[in-house]
C-alpha cells in the first residue's frame, strides 16, 4: 500500500511489522520520533511487545542485551550522544554474538552543540563489531530495518541501520508499506541461536582466557566475512516477496565514467540528479553508493572501482589526524589493486550543512581538473579560508 | 548592579515557550545573585542538556554548557580546581536525576560546594514530552500515551538519603521564596540541592489536561505548603515548600586541602 510517511516512521512501520518482542530507548533528538510513534502502537496494543523506557542510552542497550539473550527479537534506536554512550555496550553485544537491530540516526557530536546531520557518530562505531547499514530514502529506510533482522539472525551479529538527521528522519516521503503476511513471509519469527532456558542452563559472557578469547574474535570476523553473502541472500529473499533491492553498494552511470563520486545517505539522492545534469552537458560522471559499510565490501569496490580513471569520495564526516572515514577505507581497498586509481577526498556537509547539486558539480569539476590528489581531503564550502588556532 | 547586566542579551530572545516556568527559575536566580552582591566573574554556571539547561546560555557568567546528565561531574573538576568560585548547577529533572542519577547522588554524598538547582517539570520538555524519574505513577507522557507505571523519586528525600547538607523545595509561584532560598544555598559550605517545581504548559500541561501556565501555577500555590504548617497537619497530600535540611559538616574542597597539608606536612 503506498502511503506518505515521515523517514523516522518508515523505521518505525518496519519494526513493528517484525514484531519485534522487547525495545528499549532513551530519547534523543532526532531519533525520538522512530521510539515515539512505536511506543504508542505497544500501548495501544498494535504490537505484542514490551517497551522499556530506561535512564540513559547505556541502559537502553543494556536491556535490549539482556532481552535478546532471553531469545527474543528486539530493537532499540539513538543517535549522536546517545551512540557514544553506548559505546562500551556495542562491544558487548557484538562479541555475545546477539542478533540486536538498531536504528541510528547521523547527528553531530558536540561541543558545538549541534542536532544536525553529521556520520561521525556512526562511523567513530566502525570498529565495535556492528553491521552497518547506510540508507538513502524513507523506502530504503524501511525495507534495510526489516532486511536488518534477517541479516542479524542469519549470522548472529548485530545491525546497525544508519539514517541521515532531519533530511530522512524528519522528511515526508511516498512509501510502499509492506502488507503484514508478506513481512511474515520474508521475516519467520525468530529461531534463537542463543538463549537463556532454565531446562538447559548455561552461563553467559564469562571470563575468555588468552587461550581461546583470540579464537572468538577470529569467530566475529568469519561472521563478518560471511556477511555479504547473508546480505545477498537476504536481498534475494527480500526481491521475491517485495520486488526491491538495493546491494551492498550501488554503480550509477560507472562503465566509462572518468570521475566517480563515492556517495553514502540522502547525499546519494542528491547526486543521482547530478549524474543526470552533467552526463546531458557531456561529462562523463559516475556514482558509487555504498549501502554497506561494515563489513567493508572490499571486492565489491574493487570490482568497481579498481580499474576506475579517478574516484572522489564524498565524506560527511572526519577522523581527525587523518582524514574523511569512507576515503581512508576506500584507498585501503584499492591498495593493493593493480591499478589502483586516484583517490580524492572530500569533506562537505558536516553538522547539518547542506550539500547542494552545486557542491557535488564543484567536486566533481575539482577531481576533473587535478590530475593528483594534493591533499587527503580538501573541505568543500567552508565559509571562513583561514584557520584560527 | 542592574539584574540586565547579568544577562547575556545577545541570546535573545530565549527559547522557551510562552508560559515555561524556566524564565521564572532565571528571574529569581539572578535576584539571588545581585542581592548577595556577586560580580559575574565569582559566579560559574555549569548545565548539561535541557530546556532547563540553557538557562546558562542567558546568563553572563563563567558558563559550560555541557553534556546531558554530566553537569555534576564537570562542576566538580572546575570546583576542585577552583576552590575559590561560586559553582551553580542548573538541571532539569531527567539531566539530574535520570542519566545524571549516578553524578548527583555522588556529588551530594562528598558535600562538595556547590548549588545544584533541580528544575523539576516532570517531563524531559527539550525532546518533545517523554516521562522523567519524576513524571510520577498515573501521568501521561509521549512515552506513555495512556499512564505511566513508574514510580517517581522524591528530591528531597532522595537528596537528604544521599548527604546533602542543605536541601530545598519551591516553586514558580514562590519567586520571592525561591530566590531568598537560592541566596542560602549558594552561600552555604557544602552540596546544596533546590528542587523548583516548575511548569511545561507544553507538554506535562498539555498531556496531563493541567490547563494554562497560569493554571500550574496556581496548582502550586494551592497544593503545597510551608514546612510543619497547619495546613498541612490537616491535608497530608499536601506538598511542603521550604529549607528541610541545613547543616555543617566538612566541605570536600577544604578536607582536601588538610589532605594535602598532612602529606606535606609543612613542606611547601
Ligand atoms: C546522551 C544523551 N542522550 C539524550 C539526549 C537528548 N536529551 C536532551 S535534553 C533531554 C531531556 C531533557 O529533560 P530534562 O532534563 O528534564 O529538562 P527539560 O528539557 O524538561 O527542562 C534529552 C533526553 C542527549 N542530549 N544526550
Ligand atoms: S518544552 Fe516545556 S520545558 Fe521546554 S521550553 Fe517549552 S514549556 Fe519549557
Amino acid at each position: 500500500m503506498k502511503t506518505v510517511l515521515e523517514g523516522s516512521h518508515a523505521v518505525s512501520e518496519a519494526v513493528r511489522m517484525a514484531r519485534i518482542q522487547v525495545m528499549s530507548a532513551y530519547p534523543i533528538t532526532p531519533q525520538t520520533h522512530i521510539v515515539e510513534a512505536l511506543s504508542e502502537y505497544v500501548a495501544e496494543g498494535r504490537m505484542d511487545a514490551r517497551f522499556i523506557c530506561v535512564e540513559s542510552e547505556h541502559s537502553a542497550m543494556a536491556a535490549v542485551i539482556g532481552a535478546a539473550s532471553g531469545g527474543v527479537r528486539t530493537f532499540t534506536a539513538t543517535s549522536s550522544h546517545g551512540l557514544a554512550l553506548m559505546h562500551e555496550l556495542l562491544h558487548w553485544s557484538s562479541a555475545a554474538r546477539l542478533p540486536i537491530v538498531m536504528a541510528e540516526v547521523n547527528r553531530a557530536l558536540g561541543p558545538g552543540w549541534n542536532i544536525w546531520m553529521d556520520q561521525t557518530d556512526s562511523l567513530a562505531q566502525r570498529d565495535t563489531g556492528w553491521i552497518q547499514l547506510y540508507v538513502e530514502d524513507a523506502q530504503e529506510a524501511l525495507d534495510t530495518t526489516l532486511q536488518g533482522f534477517h541479516l542479524a539472525e542469519s549470522i548472529n551479529l548485530p545491525v546497525m541501520v544508519v539514517l541521515d538527521a532531519f533530511f530522512l528522519s524528519h522528511t515526508y516521503e511516498p512509501v510502499d508499506l509492506p502488507e503484514q503476511a508478506d513481512v511474515d513471509r520474508f521475516l519467520p519469527a525468530l529461531k534463537p541461536r542463543i538463549r537463556l532456558d532454565t531446562r538447559t542452563p548455561f552461563a553467559m559472557s564469562q571470563m575468555a582466557p588468552p587461550g581461546v578469547y583470540m579464537e572468538m574474535r577470529r569467530d566475529i570476523q568469519s561472521a563478518m566475512e560471511r556477511a555479504p553473502d547473508h546480505f545477498a541472500r537476504t536481498e534475494v529473499a527480500f526481491e521475491k516477496v517485495f520486488g526491491r533491492r538495493y546491494g551492498a553498494v550501488e554503480a550509477v552511470a560507472c562503465e566509462d565514467a572518468e570521475v566517480i563520486l563515492v556517495m553514502t545517505g540522502t547525499a546519494a539522492s542528491t547526486c543521482r540528479q547530478v549524474v543526470e545534469d552533467l552526463r546531458s552537458e557531456g561529462e562523463k560522471i559516475g556514482m558509487l553508493k555504498l549501502k554497506m559499510f561494515r563489513p567493508f565490501p572490499v571486492n565489491a569496490i574493487r570490482k568497481l572501482l579498481g580499474d576506475a580513471r579517478k574516484v572522489a569520495v564524498v565524506d560527511r564526516n572526519f577522523s581527525f589526524g587523518a582524514s574523511g572515514i569512507f576515503a581512508q577505507e576506500i584507498r585501503a581497498a584499492l591498495c593493493n589493486h593493480p591499478n589502483h586509481p586516484p583517490v580524492f577526498g572530500y569533506i562537505a556537509g558536516l553538522g547539518g550543512r547542506d550539500i547542494t547539486p552545486d557542491t557535488l558539480k564543484e567536486i566533481y569539476r575539482m577531481t576533473r581538473d587535478t590530475d593528483h590528489p594534493q591533499a587527503e581531503s580538501v573541505w568543500v564550502g567552508l565559509t571562513t579560508e583561514k584557520e584560527s588556532r | 548592579m542592574a539584574i540586565k547586566d547579568y544577562l547575556r542579551q545577545k541570546f535573545f530572545p530565549h527559547m522557551w515557550c510562552p508560559g515555561c516556568g524556566h524564565g521564572i527559575v532565571l528571574n529569581s536566580m539572578l535576584r539571588a545573585v545581585e542581592e548577595l552582591g556577586f560580580s559575574k566573574n565569582e559566579i560559574v554556571m555549569v548545565s548539561g542538556i535541557g530546556c532547563s539547561s540553557r538557562i546558562s546560555g542567558y546568563v553572563d557568567f563563567h558558563s559550560l554548557h555541557t553534556l546531558h546528565g554530566r553537569a555534576l561531574a564537570f562542576a566538580t573538576g572546575v570546583k576542585m580546581s577552583q576552590p575559590e568560585l561560586n559553582v551553580i548547577v542548573p538541571m532539569g529533572d531527567g539531566d539530574a536525576l535520570a542519566i545524571g542519577g549516578n553524578h548527583f547522588i555522588h556529588a551530594a554524598r562528598r558535600n562538595i560546594a556547590m548549588t545544584a538547582v533541580v528544575m523539576n517539570n516532570r517531563i524531559y520538555g527539550m525532546t518533545g514530552g517523554q516521562y522523567s524519574p519524576l513524571s510520577g505513577y498515573g501521568a501521561i507522557a509521549t512515552t506513555a500515551p495512556y499512564t505511566n507505571i513508574d514510580h517517581d523519586f522524591d528530591i528531597v528525600e532522595l537528596s537528604k538519603a544521599a548527604g546533602a547538607t542543605y536541601v530545598a523545595r519551591t516553586t514558580t509561584y514562590h519567586a520571592q521564596q525561591m530566590t531568598k532560598i537560592l541566596k542560602e544555598a549558594i552561600l552555604h559550605d557544602g552540596f546544596s540541592v533546590v528542587e523548583v517545581l516548575t511548569q511545561c504548559p507544553t507538554y506535562f500541561g498539555r498531556k496531563n489536561k493541567l490547563g494554562s501556565a497560569a493554571d500550574m501555577m496556581e496548582y502550586y500555590k494551592k497544593n503545597t505548603t510551608p514546612i510543619g504548617s497547619k495546613a498541612k497537619a490537616e491535608n497530608p497530600d499536601l506538598l511542603e515548600r521550604g529549607v528541610f535540611v541545613r547543616k555543617d559538616l566538612p566541605e570536600y574542597c577544604s578536607e582536601y586541602d588538610k589532605v594535602i597539608e598532612t602529606a606535606m606536612k609543612g613542606r611547601s
